[in-house]
């Protein structure tokens, strides 16, 4: 093909670049002013909140905009070549040979009607043009390095044979096929569980390493870019405002945007009481409305009038510090961060009360019935799936217990048979007293459905698109027998909006007039209506970005804290977890792994899952070492898991058959630490901790050299 | 409290806003407008029969006359020629298509909302509960659509007779299925959302959470069919009236103006092209319409 690629160009560099996209709101500017370098083999991490721009800017370097979008000035350089002026044809030779781009939902990107074999031969054959039996060895020979263990039995499969990880892997095995020069990596690992996503995350970090490829890795996690990345670029409203290095960026961050941002993770060294999250205020601004002048601008806490608002900031660089170190901001020389406390102020800690909620030998069992000939004629007609086995643990007044595990873990099992949707097979569960745990949700009386109340996990799903807020949350007053006057209904309806800090003239709102944190805030309000001894909540923030996040945990917290109520938080985030829980219950395959308290469950002696659990998650502290550990093999069948321990098949410290044929025991390391296996007390304690925080002073010293 | 007294409360003045704000975004298609206008034509000639009909629709005048024939007798229509000329035993086609249209759009919209008035009942209960409630529906309604349409609509109007309250309860039987099917399907995808779930929670019953909280959400995908069935209803009528089974004479109905001058299409066609025009534009205008509806519905 006629293209001349210079090999002593960068891999890609992208100039003074402005994105477009036309809708009926007439223009909408998706990316301003971006420019860009990558080197061969380097890593850029992009980052950023939804709708800041970082996906347009891959779909601009695959000059794949769609209908509505182009770009309006700049340029795009693919070692040396300038992509925007590339006719369709030779656009075609490049992508998927040159540039690859990954995708977030592995199933949605492979077609689930030809074997993997098929699609991943036709890469090669088609920008080759070799032979199929070529184009069969070289993918077995790629499937091996992605770490798919028998390449040839994947190769034959059909993509829903094998798991969500494992499809990553062939994804991932795809673009590396044509030995690209770049990767694009849209949000590779957001849909997998955390365990998975630790061993994709490690897998691409090495295949840079392995094959030089340079990656341009696009996420919504700071802890992620740091474990991956060499330089870093942080996006709000369709511009850069920061770009540098890991180290220097993660140490000295100079926008108040990327230092706010920081402010909303909750790393280890935050804590609900005496260094809470600090949210930043405010919104993102829709892309037809920016502000004039710093984007940034209405929410930060430096703005200075006729400074920040005057004109468009341009990017300068960080004289003093590394190289490459660039920020947008006016104002950068004389805003001192350090001086700037990373957390909001300290409150004193919750008084725990009396038990709320008592569980005991709780069972949940779902009957499948398997209607083949063959199974009728074996007698196993009827298969249980275990979803729940044994959970024993109780939850007092004030406090907030948390219950991680990865999906299929029954977590959430657990809460429908608390909220009554499903009764339990056996065992009980004691809720203000009440034996509730078989009683479905239509016997229960209104006092006892609005003592336990539940916050969703999907703020576009949580609320009715066809009904007012105020009618969504004056329903659930009427119902549960708060108020029955019409007025008085109405003004506790106003109440709740004032609780969780939203303005009164949104009971006339539709949903869709209200961002995903607001929603989310009228699902607290509606938990929050009855009000309820204890509320479950259901990930209530795992798809809401960073900053809103933060918002609305620290708001539920305070709420909780006003209220005196208990919270169940489920997750399978242990960062959040470890920053609002007072205990923690570690599931894995509907059972109990481990509980104790906070601090317990994050020292040793950890159950050998807790410990693969507390490596996986990312932190967005260069500071911060950790142990890694990446476990092999997939989450078993809930219908046919394993004998013993149902986390021997993929467990690094199995000690022998032992594990796969016998329940492990409950072991007490204090009166409320209890760790489910088969390995002595005392050698779980001699392991070593996972997560290792620098102290103060350690910190201080890093700083100064 | 003051703050309250600033926010009015919805009423229902708010809502038929919202409905018409969302039919005016009709303008936005053309496609859209053109049905929207044909359908009015017609539903103004349908409300004013008494007004435009020129003549009584049943007097026999002159019979086999071309359209701009001058009418014989005086003072019998407020014109002064047959516009549309008359058909084989003397009566005024241009009355009958206008009075015609009154009795179309009378029954086509009473059939249409009784078939959907059954099909949603049946569709939310088998999408909602599943399990043998959905079976057995399910499994009546394929019986009844395996069935060739025609064939039923025969066999139910000449078991109990031709008249306008059996083309009603035929259209239902033989449209209701079809409803169902399409109800059952959007209940199936919005029983599963967050939403259902928080009122399942807080203990609302089935009744009210298929009425409430799910059919308001599966309206966009309802409307758009309702229009097109409703142009299916009209070809019905018109076949039940082509076959003799439809309303019974000597009232107007399009179909069966064109069954009683057939034989002498090729010698007298205006007395069969009018009527079939007629019926055309209308469903015409009805599925113009649902493409509108849907072309707006797709965009963001």
């Amino acid at each position: 093909m006629a293209l001349n690629f210079d090999e002593n160009a960068p891999v890609l560099e992208i100039k003074d670049l402005n994105l477009s996209y036309w809708t009926r709101a007439g223009e909408i500017p998706a990316v301003i002013d971006f420019s860009l370098t990558v080197q061969k083999g380097e890593s850029i991490g992009l980052v950023g909140e939804s709708g800041c721009g970082k996906s347009t800017v891959a779909m601009a370097i695959m000059q794949y905009m769609g209908g509505n979008g182009s770009i309006k000035s700049g340029s795009i350089r693919f070692k040396g070549v300038e992509l925007t002026e590339l006719p369709p044809d030779e656009l075609r030779t490049l992508r998927g040979s040159h540039i690859s781009m990954i995708y977030q939902e592995p199933f949605a990107a492979l077609n689930p009607s030809l074997t993997l074999g098929t699609q991943l031969k036709e890469v090669p054959m088609t920008h080759e043009g070799i032979s199929d039996t070529e184009a069969h060895d070289r993918a077995a020979q790629v499937l091996a390095d992605v770490r798919l263990p028998d390449p040839a039995r994947v190769m034959a499969a059909y993509p829903h044979q094998i798991s969500g990880g494992q499809q990553q892997r062939v994804v991932i095995a795809m673009a590396l096929l044509s030995n690209p020069s770049l990767l694009l990596l849209d949000e590779p690992t957001t849909a997998l569980d955390v365990t998975v996503e630790a061993g994709i995350t490690k897998l691409i970090a090495d295949i840079s390493r392995k094959y030089g490829t340079s990656q341009i890795y696009i996420s919504h996690n700071l802890g992620l870019i740091l474990e991956v990345c060499d330089r870093v670029f942080v996006m709000y409203s369709g511009e850069v405002v920061e770009e540098g290095t890991i180290n220097s960026l993660f140490t000295w961050p100079r926008h108040p945007y990327t230092h706010g941002l920081f402010g909303c993770i909750p790393l280890p060294t935050a804590d609900k009481n005496a260094a809470p999250l600090r949210p930043i205020v405010g919104q993102l601004p829709l892309p037809h409305e920016r502000p004039h002048g710093c984007n940034f601008g209405p929410r930060c806490k430096f703005f200075e009038d006729g400074r920040c608002d005057a004109k468009d900031v341009p990017m300068e660089p960080v004289a003093g510090t590394t190289s490459d170190h660039r920020v947008r901001c006016v104002r950068w020389r004389e805003i001192d961060h350090s001086q700037d406390v990373a957390h909001g102020d300290a409150k004193d800690p919750m008084e725990i009360g009396d038990a709320v909620l008592a569980v005991e030998g709780m069972q949940k069992y779902y009957e499948v019935h398997d209607r083949s000939i063959k199974a009728l004629l074996a007698g196993k007609s009827v298969m249980y799936v275990k979803a729940n086995e044994q959970l024993n643990f109780d939850a007092r007044r004030g406090e907030t217990v948390a219950i991680v595990g990865e999906s299929g873990c029954g977590k959430s099992t657990f809460a429908k048979v608390l909220m009554g949707l499903e009764t339990a097979t056996d065992g009980s569960i004691r809720h203000d007293g009440n034996d509730i745990c078989k009683i479905p949700v239509r016997a229960r009386s209104p006092q006892q459905i609005g003592s336990l109340q539940m916050v969703f996990q999907n703020p576009f799903d949580t609320l009715n698109p066809s009904h007012t807020i105020g009618t969504q949350i004056g329903r659930v007053i009427k119902k549960f027998g708060v108020e029955t006057d019409k007025t008085k209904i109405r003004a506790r309806v106003m109440e709740l909006l004032d609780i969780v800090k939203l303005p009164r003239d949104f009971y006339i709102r539709r949903p869709r007039q209200l961002s995903g944190g607001q929603k989310q805030r009228i699902g607290i309000a509606r938990a929050f209506a009855g009000n309820p001894s204890m509320v479950i909540a259901d990930e209530p923030v795992s798809a809401l970005d960073v900053s809103v996040a933060a918002a609305v945990t620290e708001l539920l917290m305070e709420i909780q804290r006003e209220h005196k109520t208990t919270l169940l938080f489920i997750s399978h985030d242990l960062s959040v977890v470890r920053y609002l829980s007072d205990r923690i219950v570690v599931m894995y395959l509907g059972q109990i792994m481990e509980r104790g308290t906070t601090e317990a469950i994050f020292a040793p002696p950890y159950h050998p899952y807790t410990e693969a659990l507390l490596s996986a998650v990312p932190i967005a502290d260069p500071e911060v070492t950790k142990r890694e550990i990446v476990l092999e093999g997939n989450l078993p069948s809930a219908l046919n898991p394993p004998q013993g321990c149902p986390f021997s098949t993929r467990c690094p410290r199995k000690v022998g058959t032992v594990c796969d044929d016998e329940r492990p025991p409950v072991q007490m390391a204090s009166d409320t630490h209890a760790i489910a296996c088969h390995i002595p007390l005392e050698e779980l304690a001699r392991v070593e901790p996972v997560i290792v925080v620098p102290s103060e002073e350690e910190r201080a010293h890093v700083a100064h050299q | 409290m003051a703050t309250i007294a600033t926010v009015p409360a919805p009423g229902y003045g708010a809502a038929l806003m919202n409905a018409l704000r969302s039919f005016a975004l009709l303008r936005e298609s053309i496609v859209g407008m053109a049905g929207t206008a044909l359908v009015l034509f017609w539903a103004i000639l349908a409300l004013g029969a008494p007004l435009f009909a020129p003549c009584d629709p049943n007097a026999t005048l002159l019979a086999f006359a071309k359209p701009g024939t001058p009418i014989p007798i005086a003072d019998a229509c407020w014109s002064d020629t047959f516009i549309l000329g008359t058909d084989n035993i003397g009566r005024d086609i241009l009355s009958r298509i206008v009075w015609g249209a009154r009795t179309v759009l009378t029954w086509a919209p009473i059939a249409a909302i009784c078939a959907y008035a059954v099909g949603i009942v049946l569709g939310l209960a088998a999408g909602y509960y599943r399990g043998w409630i959905d079976d057995v529906l399910s499994g009546v309604s394929n019986i009844i659509l395996a069935f060739p349409v025609l064939v039923l609509y025969i066999l139910i109007i000449a078991t109990f007779g031709a008249s306008p309250l059996n083309i009603v309860f035929a259209v239902t039987f033989a449209t209701g299925p079809l409803v169902m099917r399409i109800v059952r399907g959007l209940v199936l995808d919005l029983r599963n959302r967050e939403y259902v779930a928080a009122a399942e929670t807080r203990g609302e019953t089935a009744w009210r959470i298929m009425l409430v909280e799910i059919l308001p959400n599966a309206r966009g995908p309802l409307i758009v069919d309702g229009c097109l069935r409703l142009g299916y209803v009209i070809i019905t009528i018109g076949v039940l009236g082509f076959l003799g089974l439809g309303l019974p004479p000597p009232d107007p109905d399009w179909g069966g103006m064109i069954n009683e001058t057939r034989q002498m299409a090729l010698a007298f066609p205006h007395m069969t092209v009018f009527p079939c025009i007629a019926i055309s534009s209308l469903i015409l205008g009805f599925n113009l319409m649902a493409d509108g509806l849907r072309e707006i519905s797709l965009r963001d």
